[in-house]
């Protein structure tokens, strides 16, 4: 390799955006593998129903299942907004 | 009794190289004297039979021995090269339903009684009934990946469901031995920065390889050919193959052809 291919060949490396990419799409579908198929529909379910009462973000709700034995657990976290009080009371 | 050992070849992606493999693999284990039969799986979408270079001896396929229109002997296609090696050939006209996980599970037990040592199944793409019946009998797999982001993600999902959706898996029998085989490696591209290198990808996926194929001109040239590619003594590809092959019965190899090669003036002259 030649000195001015060292330096035109620095500035791009895809080789690496495309190994760090992977990385984290690889380990996010990894982490979901195994779980129900209707999660995905249940968790955008709840977050409407969540939303006619408080205005949620919509990364508040979180949904997993976990198996505990013979049984599964299905687990589910709302985060409220800080101002979650006033905005649900907020109609008058 | 024989131990027959069930081979899948898959990769969830289209076009990585399935079939080349199955084709090589099948043809470098016979050449070892082993008695191989080899499986197109991708009913309606028949290919193997013409990387085998048997298309025209076609008469049985794989969905007739399932319906009980022909035998298994029938249906297998005998090598023209090596005695020990059979082809079963996937149906062309039937759709994808026809394959059953009992009428597979039948096929591979007849196959057993023959005494065949080693079943390569070449797995259709995708993740549909075709690709889930080819590995859900196996023993080992390969799963055939290309230095590139679809296909990486593609691979890993197929090692999910060989984790999962095999015989083996359900019977908690410690699942799928799973290999992992890198096809059209470009060691100049990875070099220079623009394409993964082994060591990512097997970083990425977690599993062992069994082989890297440098991309070849050989190939393309051995499909034109109906001549597996591991058969070309010219092709560095048909070398790594046999490295893989050599891997896969546990010999250890080093790895070749995934440095750039420094080209000589002879090779420059004459082209590699």
């Amino acid at each position: 390799m030649g000195i001015l291919d060292f330096f035109k060949s620095r500035p791009k490396n895809t080789a690496s955006v495309a190994k760090e990419r992977l990385r984290i799409i690889v380990a996010q579908e990894r982490a979901q593998r195994g779980s129900p198929d209707y999660l995905p529909l249940l968790r955008r379910e709840i977050l409407e129903v969540i939303k006619k009462y408080v205005n949620v973000d919509p990364d508040a709700v979180l949904i997993n299942v976990e198996r505990d034995g013979d049984h599964e657990v299905l687990e589910l976290s709302v985060a409220l907004p800080e101002k979650a009080s006033a905005a649900a009371g907020g109609a008058d | 009794m024989t131990l027959t050992e069930i081979i899948v070849v898959t990769s969830g992606k289209g076009g990585v190289g399935k079939t080349t493999t199955s084709a090589s693999l099948a043809v470098g284990l016979a050449r070892r004297g082993k008695k191989v039969a080899v499986i197109d799986f991708d009913v309606g979408l028949r290919n193997l039979d013409l990387i085998m270079g048997c298309e025209r001896r076609v008469v049985y396929d794989f969905v007739n021995v399932i319906h009980g229109e022909c035998t298994l002997k029938q249906a297998l296609i005998k090598d023209k090269r090596y005695e020990s090696l059979y082809v079963l050939a996937a149906s062309q006209t039937r759709d994808k339903d026809a394959l059953t996980r009992e009428g597979v599970e039948t096929v591979l037990n007849g196959l057993r009684e023959d005494g065949f040592d080693y079943v390569i199944c070449d797995s259709p793409a995708g993740i549909e009934k075709g690709a889930a019946l080819a590995m859900y009998f196996a023993d080992r797999a390969v799963v055939v990946v290309n230095p590139e982001v679809s296909s990486v993600r593609d691979s890993d999902r197929i090692l999910g469901l060989l984790a999962s959706k095999t015989r083996r898996a359900e019977l908690g029998e410690g699942g799928v031995k799973q290999h992992l085989l890198l096809t059209r490696y470009n060691p100049a591209r990875v070099e220079a920065g623009d394409m993964m290198s082994v060591k990512d990808v097997q970083e990425i996926l977690g599993i062992e390889v069994v082989g890297v194929i440098p991309e070849s001109e050989g190939v393309l040239a051995a499909s034109n050919a109906g001549v597996p590619v591991i058969l070309d003594e010219s092709s560095n590809a048909g070398h790594a193959y046999d490295d893989a092959i050599a891997r896969l019965l546990g010999e250890s190899r080093p790895l070749r052809f995934v440095d750039v090669q420094k080209k000589g003036i002879l090779a420059r002259l004459f082209g590699s």
